[in-house]
């Protein structure tokens, strides 16, 4: 599990390990905004989201469109990529956790079979 | 009825299936073979529970396992990773306890922020149909828990991981 994510998202979690990176997808989840309003929301200057945004741009979790001299954003195409990577992962998971609960259970068919037969005789 | 047929080995293998159903839930199904009945107290008894809850695949061991299994009750999972420096809690307590068809809990290990967990059992035909919904408070908090990796157990470790990642990328491509 680990590996794949080293392979497969090195960008996107280096993108992600900035908190304000993270409060711009947060924020781009509920809706697209300009630069000027992601700086304002996060208190910082025009220079600095844009470098932000350049870096969640780059690991394809932020697409951007120029209108004129406003600048919109929204979550890429990317973000989708790693939530359905994310669910398979999370099935894998599950998947391992019920064949194990397979097992109990059939132990435990097993179980009552064997008890059941002594109680009849 | 269906001794012969019982008493055949069970290679079958049912699919689990995994999907985000909405902006705040995340569902996941698979059937289990034997009777609702059993399967719900392989969910609700701790001895039997640790044998299952931790699948080899994970790398982790459970340490402690406490289960008050009934409406109101607390329950605390402990588990261990060789990589990780501290041991993980999750705990929440039960909402919800219907016996062989229904269990509600909550999430607490996160704050605020942790979903509610319902799991119902339906049988049909000797199989039991498990249906696990997960109820997140909101989109952000789905959206976080799945950015975080958080839900898919034991990924913390990832986190320290990524943080050492992070620290050389840094370094030769001056992100960050």
């Amino acid at each position: 599990m680990v590996q794949y994510v080293r392979a497969g998202f090195d960008v996107s979690f280096a993108a992600l390990s900035d908190v304000t990176r993270r409060g711009v997808l947060e924020r781009l989840g509920r809706g697209d905004a300009s630069i000027t309003d992601l700086a304002e929301k996060f208190r910082m200057t025009l220079t600095g989201m844009k470098k932000h945004v350049g870096v969640l741009e780059q690991a394809g979790l932020v697409s951007t469109d120029k209108v004129g001299r406003v600048r919109t954003c929204k979550l890429g195409p990317r973000r989708l990529e790693e939530e359905a990577a994310w669910i398979e992962r999370y099935r894998q998971l599950w998947d391992a956790r019920f064949d194990e609960l397979d097992k109990v259970v059939e132990e435990l068919k097993q179980k009552e079979k064997v008890d059941g037969r002594k109680k009849r005789k | 009825m269906d001794a012969r047929r019982e008493s055949e080995p069970t290679p079958m293998k049912t699919q689990t299936a995994a999907e985000r159903k909405s902006e705040r839930e995340l569902v996941v199904t698979r059937t289990i073979n034997g009777p609702a009945r059993i399967v719900f107290e392989a969910w609700t008894r701790p001895e039997l529970f640790k044998q299952w809850w931790v699948p080899k695949s994970m790398g982790m061991s459970m340490l402690s396992c406490e289960m008050d299994v009934r409406a109101g009750g607390r329950y605390r999972l402990v588990f261990s990773h060789p990589a990780a420096p501290q041991p993980m809690e999750f705990f929440g307590r039960y909402l919800e306890v219907t016996p062989h068809s229904r269990l509600v809990w909550t999430n607490e290990e996160g704050g605020d922020s942790g979903q509610v967990t319902t799991v119902t059992f339906e049988e049909k035909g000797g199989k039991t149909l498990l249906v696990m919904h997960d109820l997140y408070p909101s989109k952000e908090a789905l959206d976080d828990a799945i950015a975080s990796g958080s839900t898919a157990g034991g990924m913390g470790e990832q986190f320290e991981q990524l943080d050492e990642l992070i620290v050389t990328l840094g370094a030769s491509a001056g992100l960050g």
